[in-house]
């Protein structure tokens, strides 16, 4: 089975007057269907190794294969296609779009992407919302819902183009221990029946045991 | 809600900051309108003093002078010398076109060209102790009818009343009103050459140019020969065209057949002309001020909405706008602002025009009028609207080019 994802030899250095390695040499293999949690201290390059993954970064060493494709001589444009069509981001804040409805921020993606008519769209967007048990709240503005309704919205916005890749930055850094427990619950839900590739970085190495697989990371490097 | 996604992004943008929005948009508005209505100002007022002059003046006036004086024999010979003559004494020519009769039947044997002669000097009226220096030009009533509009212009009397009352003037109504002269007044008239007259005024006329009005009087040719004692002498001929773009050039062909100094329209208003130049270089930089300034508006507001929606930039991009995407959404508020703000200024612009041409008051400069005189076009709109739109969209250019280049990594790193 082809890889969701996959990092070889991965590296990514600051330049400047003192440079920085942010991650060095790392070799992962998400699999399809596979929850993983990056876990480590701050600064161990968590962040920065979800976001080489996603395709937001580029690489200053190895590279990022996309269901075994590789990605390094791709134009950012091409870049950009793949993150609509194939990979959902999650962020420690939410980044709804404030004058938009909760129903409206998850049609963005969709929208952008233009498979759907507007009507279905909608609709896609409205069962998301719906399954995620927020169909009260489609109308309502980011800013009306609490912080773990917000995520959910945002979380309902990642899988808006049906991506096999979920990105996750510190999804729950501003929720509370039991909301933060049902989105990892969420998170695994979609891995095991929806068949997607969940790849969260926490440093609550608690929650961090409800993933199927645990990759540790100490000053950029993966440790056992 | 079937608006596209940027669109929709961008006027959600724009209804967020409702108030800078709105300054700038009225900028817009503002300078468009300002422009339409000035336009309609500045060029109504132009073509109307163009055409008066093509109307009431001659298109051509064949003058008894030269342009420069004439070449020395010296220099002829040695056209490579350097020459320096001294105490060179000019000759006392004699005044006057010379073979003028002849200029007069070549000239008028020309199709579309019609030609009068005419004699132009100076005169002192004086009438009830008032002293009135003027211009006294000799005509030739029939074939003048045909060159100037001297005779439409007549507020009382005719041109042929020249014939039928001896020593006949007819004056400018701002000669008459300056020394209190009314129709049927005889008055004297002291030329510079001595010769006195009795004159007796059979009509007075307004050409609502004020030079013209306040210092032209007319007699019959004979009697201005006879005033400036210089008997069968014309020293000016006056064409008119049927076409009055022929004028610069058939005046430069008659300066070299003739050599007499020829003077078209263009030649003889030229520093009025001129003036327009000026006037309409301080309209346009006065327009564009306003337009710049709004344009600092939209950049402000554009720049402002960037800064803010730093967050929504980084979301976007990550979840797979391209920067083109980014670019056009922020362009596209620019070209919001321009758009309705050019609307809204035409409906200002048209506004402004009706309330000017509803205001009634007496102006006297180089032309009298009772109101404004306004040019109406569709261009004045056509081409607010583009410099609107153009600098809106300009404004606009530069904030989102630097929406487009922000990195979504720096921004979603560490926000929350």
């Amino acid at each position: 089975m082809t890889a969701a994802i996959e990092a070889r030899s991965l590296s990514r250095e600051l330049t400047g007057p003192v440079p920085v390695t942010l991650v060095r040499d790392i070799d992962l293999v998400v699999e399809p269907g596979e929850f993983v949690a990056i876990t480590g201290p701050s600064g161990s390059g968590k962040s920065s190794l979800l976001y080489l993954l996603g395709l937001l970064d580029r690489p200053t060493g190895g590279e990022v294969l996309v269901r075994g494709e590789p990605t390094a001589a791709l134009t950012p444009d091409q870049l950009a296609a793949i993150r609509l069509a194939r990979i959902g981001f999650v962020f420690q804040f939410h980044f709804l779009l404030p004058e938009f409805s909760c129903l409206a921020n998850v049609e963005i993606p969709i929208r952008r992407l233009g498979r759907l008519s507007a009507a279905q769209a909608r609709d896609r967007a409205a069962g998301l919302l719906d399954s995620l048990e927020l169909a009260d709240h489609r109308k309502k503005l980011p800013e009306q819902l609490s912080g773990g309704q917000r995520q959910r919205v945002a979380i309902a916005r990642a899988l808006a183009n049906d991506p096999p890749l979920i990105l996750a930055d510190e999804p729950t850094g501003n929720l509370d221990t039991r909301t933060a427990h049902l989105v990892f619950e969420l998170f695994g839900t979609l891995a095991r029946e929806q068949g997607r590739s969940i790849v969260v970085v926490t440093h609550d190495t608690e929650l961090a045991h409800l993933a199927d697989r645990r990759v540790h990371l100490v000053d950029g490097r993966i440790v056992p | 809600m079937a608006l596209p996604l940027g669109l929709d992004i961008a006027l959600a943008h724009l209804l967020h900051r409702r108030r800078q929005t709105l300054v700038s948009l009225l900028g817009v508005s503002l300078g468009v309108a300002f422009f339409i209505g000035i336009s309609a100002m500045m060029q109504g007022f132009q073509k109307d003093f163009i055409a008066r002059i093509i109307d009431v003046q001659p298109n051509i006036i064949v003058k008894d002078e030269v342009r420069s004086a004439p070449r020395q024999p010296v220099e002829r010979l040695y056209p490579d010398a350097a020459v320096e003559l001294r105490g060179l004494k000019p000759r006392e020519e004699v005044r006057g076109i010379r073979g003028a009769r002849n200029m007069l039947a070549s000239l008028e044997e020309m199709p579309g060209v019609h030609v009068a002669p005419a004699l132009s000097g100076n005169l002192l009226l004086r009438f009830g102790g008032k002293d009135v220096s003027v211009n006294v030009t000799g005509i030739d009533p029939p074939r003048e009818r045909r060159v100037t509009h001297l005779e439409k212009d007549l507020l009382s009397g005719s041109l042929d009343a020249l014939y039928t009352t001896s020593n006949a003037v007819i004056l400018g109504e701002g000669v008459a009103a300056k020394a209190g002269i009314r129709t049927g007044d005889l008055i004297s008239a002291v030329s510079p050459v001595g010769v006195m007259m009795k004159l007796k005024v059979v009509g007075i006329f307004r050409s609502n140019i004020t030079l013209m009005d306040n210092f032209e009087v007319y007699v019959l040719l004979k009697k201005a020969q006879i005033l400036a004692n210089r008997p069968n002498v014309i020293n000016r001929l006056n064409i008119r065209l049927d076409d009055v773009e022929q004028a610069a050039p058939l005046a430069a062909a008659i300066e070299r057949q003739y050599g007499y100094r020829s003077e078209s329209w263009q030649e003889q208003s030229k520093n009025v002309l001129g003036i327009f130049v000026i006037q309409n270089a301080i309209m346009y930089s006065t327009v564009s001020a306003i337009l710049i300034v709004a344009c600092f508006g939209i950049f402000n507001v554009i720049s402002t909405v960037v800064f803010e929606k730093t967050r929504d930039i980084g979301i976007l991009k990550s979840m797979g706008f391209r920067d083109k995407d980014i670019r056009r959404i922020f362009v596209m508020e620019g070209l919001m602002v321009g758009v309705l703000g050019t609307l809204i200024g035409w409906l200002m612009g048209w506004g402004l025009i009706e309330f000017m041409a509803s205001l009634k008051f007496n102006m006297e400069g180089f032309v009298k009028a009772e109101g404004f005189i306004l040019y109406r076009t569709p261009l004045h709109y056509v081409i607010s609207a583009a410099m609107a739109i153009v600098s809106a969209t300009l404004a606009a250019w530069i904030p989102a080019r630097r929406a487009s280049r922000l990195n979504p990594v720096d921004i979603v790193r560490g926000a929350g």
